[in-house]
């Protein structure tokens, strides 16, 4: 696995939407592809779409308030050549349309390329229903669809360009709060291969998306503590980087996971897929716990629901005490 | 100009296609006979009258494009692309089979001549129209079709669809409804009322044409209306008969999803008078 030096300060991260480096990419794409086009249904400002809008006009299909219809629509458009970058919230995406993604885009291996926007408890005030906590399971259970949750704005942009030269249906989730900006655009980005931000040996801590932020924290403090934490950043979660997977847990013999999403068939559920066949060790996995969100600041409820440093410092050391 | 179809060799041509259908059903032991023999003179027009195709060559870039919506009833479809010579006759026997070409549904990546693969209902129209929408898009001459069933269109995807087809004025894209009047639970009408159908699709903005769905001047004559229609898409809406040239089918729901036996088989080529 790769060791990836970020230069970004710890304690004041300039801050940025993820979902900014969506709409950046989708014009990085369309610059080098033509036959990129994106496929809206009426949410186009809040996912930054109007960004590609305002520069491609004609390659943009509003399909209104109608997400099965987005989908299958996308779909026929990829059986054509084109290049379909399929944008919506992350529940209405992947769970409206979820027997549309199986059955046309994934069983046929189309290339439409899956835009989750709004994806976990961090979207606020909006509450339980616009929250997508479930999307990485229902997705990666799919046959041929691939999943990348990028870690903020850059590293979403990066995921965005990559999957629109790569074959196949990609779901990449991004988000709507401001998050830390930890890679810049020299950070290297492989889809399909975790990457260890900082090195340790008592614990791994394995996280996708804002976590990767909260886990550098939580090593911190772990460090204080006399704890040697490694830190990966596991973008990719399926294909999921196994070999990662099982050299951080070599390493460290007790691995934690940490993601913004339901614990039942996330990102820790693929990591402990790995483990338990392959290298197990003790595990602990920071996520939500089979509840829906609620409305709220977006700070105050990843703190209410565990998903921070604190929680994730807890889980290293009950997983660090399992080891024999 | 539906003088140019000669309805005495199409009609003959239909009933060997008939009698193919029952007899990889048959073989099968299961299928959707129903639907299938209620659409295939309309399939039979569509391939070998109307479409732009390539059969030595079925990913032709400039063919016209056919989507299955009613996915079930791709016997009907099979029969017919085995005619042209899409793949050899001899695999219509291993239908439904381990390892066949010849999925219970249609699969695009083992049969060749399969545009998209379907077998979910109320999606195939959409994908119509983003295909068609996709050929507009880079000024191409590709027209496409959707077959669709009219149990079918009590899903609400296809008048998703539809709007979405009549909003982008996608004269390229023709639908059709094989209104066969049942679904598996019996009357359409019963089940849950689609009527009046021609009034909705007129409603979102189609060019609706109606047709006896067994008359193949009617059927082709339709198409070439389809194809001269600007500036909306064009949907066919064919009366038909499930079950259509077996009597003991005909109008029959039972006969939606089972195979006949080695007897009924029989029974049904005598019929046709392919018997042997
Ligand atoms: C989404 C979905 N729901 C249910 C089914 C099961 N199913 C297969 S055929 C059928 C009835 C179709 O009736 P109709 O559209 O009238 O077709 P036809 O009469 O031409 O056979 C049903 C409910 C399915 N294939 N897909
Ligand atoms: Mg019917």
């Amino acid at each position: 696995m790769k060791n990836v030096k970020l230069t970004f300060d710890l304690d004041n991260p300039s801050m940025k939407p993820s979902r900014d480096g969506y709409g950046d990419g989708l014009n990085d794409a369309a610059a080098k592809n033509p036959n990129v086009v994106a496929i809206g249904a009426d949410i186009t400002a809040s996912t930054r779409v109007d960004w590609f809008v305002k520069e491609h006009p004609d390659s943009f299909y509003d399909l209104g308030i109608a997400e099965q219809n987005q989908m299958a629509f996308a779909a026929g458009m990829s059986l054509m050549g084109k290049v379909p970058f399929v944008c919506n919230y992350g529940v209405f995406l992947a769970g409206r349309a979820w027997d549309q993604i199986r059955t046309t885009v994934c069983y046929n291996n189309l290339n439409v390329k899956l835009g989750g926007a709004h994806g976990g408890i961090s979207v606020g005030p909006d509450g339980a229903t616009h929250q997508a906590l479930e999307e990485i399971s229902i997705m990666r259970c799919l046959p041929n669809m691939k999943v990348i949750v990028p870690a903020d704005s850059w590293e979403t942009r990066k995921a965005t360009r990559a999957v629109a030269e790569l074959d196949g249906p990609y779901y990449v989730r991004f988000g709507r709060e401001k998050v830390p900006e930890i890679t810049d655009e020299s950070t290297p980005f492989e889809v399909g291969k975790a990457y260890c931000v900082q090195d340790g040996t008592d614990v791994a801590l394995i996280a996708c998306g804002v976590m990767v932020y909260h886990s550098m924290l939580a090593a911190r403090e772990l460090a204080k503590e006399g704890i040697s934490a490694m830190v990966v950043n596991c973008h990719t979660i399926k294909p999921i980087d196994r070999e990662a997977i099982v050299e951080a847990a070599k390493k460290t013999g007790a691995v934690v996971t940490a993601e913004e999403h339901q614990l039942m068939g996330g990102m820790g559920s693929a990591v402990s897929e790995v483990l338990s066949t392959e290298y197990p060790v003790p595990m602990q996995m920071v996520g939500v716990q089979d509840r829906f969100g609620q409305s709220g600041d977006p700070d105050e409820l990843m703190n209410a629901y565990g998903l921070n440093a604190e929680e994730i410092c807890k889980a290293a050391k009950r997983a660090i005490a399992m080891k024999k | 100009m539906a003088q140019n179809i000669d309805v005495q060799e199409a009609a003959a041509h239909c009933t060997l296609l008939r009698a193919d259908l029952l007899r990889m059903l048959n073989a099968a032991g299961s299928g959707h006979p129903g639907g299938s023999l209620s659409c295939l003179d309309i399939l039979y027009v569509l391939y070998n009258h109307v479409m732009k195709q390539d059969p030595k060559n079925p990913k032709w870039d400039g063919r016209d494009r056919f989507v299955l919506s009613k996915g079930h009833v791709n016997p009907a479809l099979y029969v017919v692309l085995a005619d042209l010579g899409y793949f050899p006759k001899s695999e219509l026997m291993t239908l439904r089979k381990f390892g066949s070409i010849l999925q219970g549904h249609p699969y695009m990546h083992k049969t060749p001549g399969l545009d998209v693969s379907s077998g979910s209902l109320g999606q195939g129209l959409s994908v119509a129209a983003g295909m068609a929408a996709a050929a507009k898009a880079d000024g191409k001459p590709n027209r496409v079709y959707a077959m669709m069933g009219d149990g079918e269109q009590e899903e609400g995807e296809i008048w998703e669809a539809a709007m979405s087809a009549a909003h982008f004025k996608l004269d390229n894209l023709c639908g059709i409804v094989d209104h066969n009047h049942l679904q598996i639970d019996g009357n359409v009408e019963d089940v849950m009322n689609i009527e009046p159908i021609a009034d909705k699709w007129r409603a979102f903005g189609w060019n609706v044409i109606g047709i006896d769905g067994h008359d193949y001047a009617q059927i082709l004559d339709a198409f070439e209306k389809a194809q001269e229609c600007k500036g909306k898409p064009t949907v066919i809406i064919a009366e038909t008969v499930k079950g259509k040239g077996v009597s003991f089918m005909e109008n029959q729901a039972g006969w939606h999803g089972a195979a006949p036996n080695d007897e009924q088989l029989k029974q049904a080529l005598k019929e046709l008078g392919q018997e042997g």
